[in-house]
């Protein structure tokens, strides 16, 4: 796989120069925060950020994306048919993804995209995608990637992985459509192995000083129920306000509701994030509601993710431990604290 | 401020000791820097958990909601009032409640931290009397905090609770000569296009998580208008009229309701200052019926009455 090795300055230059074969996307500062927006918005483009606010699963699974379009006037031959709305699938490249962003991918790959169903859209607009990762040279003190089989220059999810050495970028790719994206590159030199070797022992260096603070490997064992009803969660959910702030930071919550919205003759069907957070999320046509108090769905959020996604895929936790819930949680629930309670539930005890 | 800690340790364990109460609400040393847990205490045995520092922003009269026991509650003066409009409102009883009263001298803003810190990672920020400590890893920064407040508390004017059972200090003085409503001053002065615009870039990055209306103690109808579908009031989706339409109707609700103590914003993941409306209609509300809302148990909030001799002609 190809390496090439950029100034900074010839590396801004080049991305600027990817317009034509790609539509690029990265973390540019909007107010107090970063947030994934087009490189034709860019002022300035500095890969200096911790984190994005909000991940980048939005320009894949966006927060509302029409479906289907469909007319009721009823002198229309194709009245009440659902249409395929248009969308852009043209190749895209997402730049500056933190590696647990791009971990959490495969993550939810799982739901959409499995032997039994397949979401189209999600499915192309990731096809269409070029990952192109930025290693973390210091990760955050909420950062616990390590802990859920990712790392700070973890490569899984990348196509292409770039590696800041101070006044350069090293950027390696990983996949095929990561060479075929260094490809169109302008500029930058082969990287030798000098530079190779540096990129190899800060990653190393970064990763092995990183701590591993959540335990997570009792979770597969534990019995589901004795989980479900330990005596901890009305403990965990009392501050909670039910709000969607973890559920849309999150990079692997990926649940969504389908609304119909009309005006006059003209109708879309569109999906929208949705969060087990709201008591709407499961309340019945009928008025009932299986999680109508705060607590089940604080158990729920959390069950999901640490026991089963466990159980179901026994591949580890869907978290990609990018710390964006236990920063920005308004009232300071912790997963990894409540991850801790988990893991070290006896039951009985 | 954190001088309070063991007071209140103290008072939340006779409290549960003797019976006065079943449960006490307070807040935790929270995760991370600048953030504290709200808690509820059964147990007089946990009470060294309760801590207070100036990053308990939030407002626990919204853990009142519905609770059936006796409850200590910690509150400052912002807190207090919307206690008092709690018992108005009939969600909850006085006599169900034992206000353990905080003289308050405002909560840090923690985005405006971060801000001065130039978006840096903060990894500890310790409160040391009127002045906060800020760590980082390559940096050590000293703030006053009264030049770091969340921006209702630098104009606030009812810092001591309004209703209490005991206090945990002496009073502290009132803030003499705030100007709380000069941001809505310079929204009113601007042409109608103007304001539109304003309100439509204030909110444009809002996520719709809801976060400012759950926060919101005010917010406690048992079914949310956003929430509804039969009929659906607003569409679900992030389109700009529906994402104004929740803003302006949350605004609404909260008119000769709203008590300023920033929890709206203090919570919301992207920065808006949602504010911006409810001061408006704070403002309104004191221009126009002298009102500012919590401070009396013994008057009804001008939009929940009717009086035969009101002056307006419009009722009449």
């Amino acid at each position: 796989m190809a390496n090439k090795v950029f100034s900074k300055d010839a590396w801004l230059e080049a991305l600027g120069g990817l317009k034509e074969h790609y539509r690029v996307f990265l973390p540019l500062k909007d107010g107090d925060f970063f947030t994934y927006k087009p490189i034709e918005e860019a002022k300035k483009i500095h890969f200096d950020y911790d984190n994005t606010r909000l991940s980048p699963k939005g320009l894949i699974f966006p927060q509302s994306e029409r479906m289907f379009e469909f007319s009721l006037d009823t002198q229309d031959p194709e009245a009440n048919i659902l249409k395929e709305a248009p969308k852009d699938d043209s190749p895209r490249a997402i730049v500056g993804v933190r590696p647990c962003d791009a971990h959490a991918v495969g993550l939810v790959r799982r739901n959409f995209d499995n032997p039994e169903y397949r979401d189209p859209w999600w499915v192309k607009h990731v096809e269409a995608a070029t990952y192109v990762g930025l290693g973390c040279n210091a990760p955050c003190a909420t950062c616990f990637c390590k802990s859920v089989g990712g790392g700070p220059f973890n490569e899984e999810g990348l196509d292409a992985m770039m590696v800041d050495l101070g006044d350069r970028f090293l950027v390696r790719a990983l996949t095929e459509k990561g060479e075929e994206f260094l490809s169109r590159v302008q500029g930058g030199e082969a990287a030798d192995e000098e530079v190779l070797k540096e990129a190899r022992e800060l990653a190393q260096k970064v990763t092995d000083e990183m701590p591993d603070t959540v335990p997570t490997g009792r979770l597969k064992d534990l019995p589901v129920m004795a989980l479900f009803e330990a005596p901890f969660w009305e403990e965990v959910a009392f501050a909670c306000l039910n709000c969607g702030t973890c559920t849309y930071l999150c990079p692997t919550c990926w649940c969504f509701d389908i609304q119909d919205e009309v005006y006059k003759t003209e109708g879309i069907r569109l999906r929208n994030w949705d969060s087990c957070m709201f008591p709407l999320f499961t309340l019945h046509g009928s008025g009932h509601n299986p999680r109508d108090q705060k607590f089940q769905r604080v158990r729920q959020r959390f069950m999901h993710k640490l026991k089963y996604y466990v159980d179901k895929y026994g591949d580890g936790v869907q978290c990609s431990g990018c710390g964006r819930c236990v920063q920005f949680c308004p009232v300071n629930i912790d997963i990894r604290r409540v991850c801790g309670l988990m893991d070290a539930y006896e039951p009985g005890a | 401020m954190i001088q309070y800690t063991d007071k209140i340790r103290e008072i939340a364990g006779r409290l549960l000791k003797d019976g006065t109460v079943e449960v006490f609400i307070g807040y935790r040393k929270g995760t991370v820097p600048m953030m504290n847990e709200p808690v509820l205490i059964r147990d007089p045995d946990q009470v060294d958990t309760l801590h207070w520092d100036v990053n308990c922003g939030l407002n626990l009269c919204n853990y009142l909601t519905r609770r059936t026991e006796k409850i200590g509650i910690l509150a400052t003066g912002c807190n207090s009032r919307n206690i008092v409009t709690h018992i108005i409102e009939n969600q909850i009883k006085r006599e169900q409640l034992y206000i353990v009263g905080i003289p308050c001298t405002g909560m840090v803003d923690h985005r405006a931290v971060k801000r001065a810190v130039g978006g840096k990672e903060i990894l500890s920020a310790e409160q040391q009397g009127e002045k906060l400590i800020v760590k980082g890893a390559d940096f050590e920064k000293t703030f006053e905090i009264k030049e770091i407040l969340q921006s209702n508390c630098a104009v606030c004017r009812h810092r001591n609770p309004v209703e209490v059972d005991e206090m945990v200090a002496d009073p502290v003085p009132e803030q003499e000569g705030v100007e709380p409503y000069k941001d809505v001053e310079s929204v009113e002065g601007m042409e109608p296009r103007k304001k539109w615009e304003f309100f439509t870039r204030l909110i444009s990055r809002c996520l719709r998580c809801y976060a400012c209306r759950n926060a919101c103690p005010l917010c406690y109808c048992p079914t949310c208008f956003v929430d509804e579908s039969r009929p659906q009031w607003v569409g679900k989706s992030n389109d700009p009229t529906d994402t104004m339409t929740f803003h302006f109707l949350r605004a609404y609700h909260c008119a000769g309701r709203c008590t300023d103590c920033g929890a709206c914003e203090r919570v919301c993941p992207v920065g808006i200052s949602m504010r911006q409306f409810t001061k408006k209609l704070n403002k309104d509300a004191e221009e126009l019926f002298s009102w500012e809302a919590g401070l009396t148990l013994e008057q009804r909030p001008p939009l929940d009455v009717y009086r035969p001799d009101d002056y307006n002609d419009f009722i009449k």
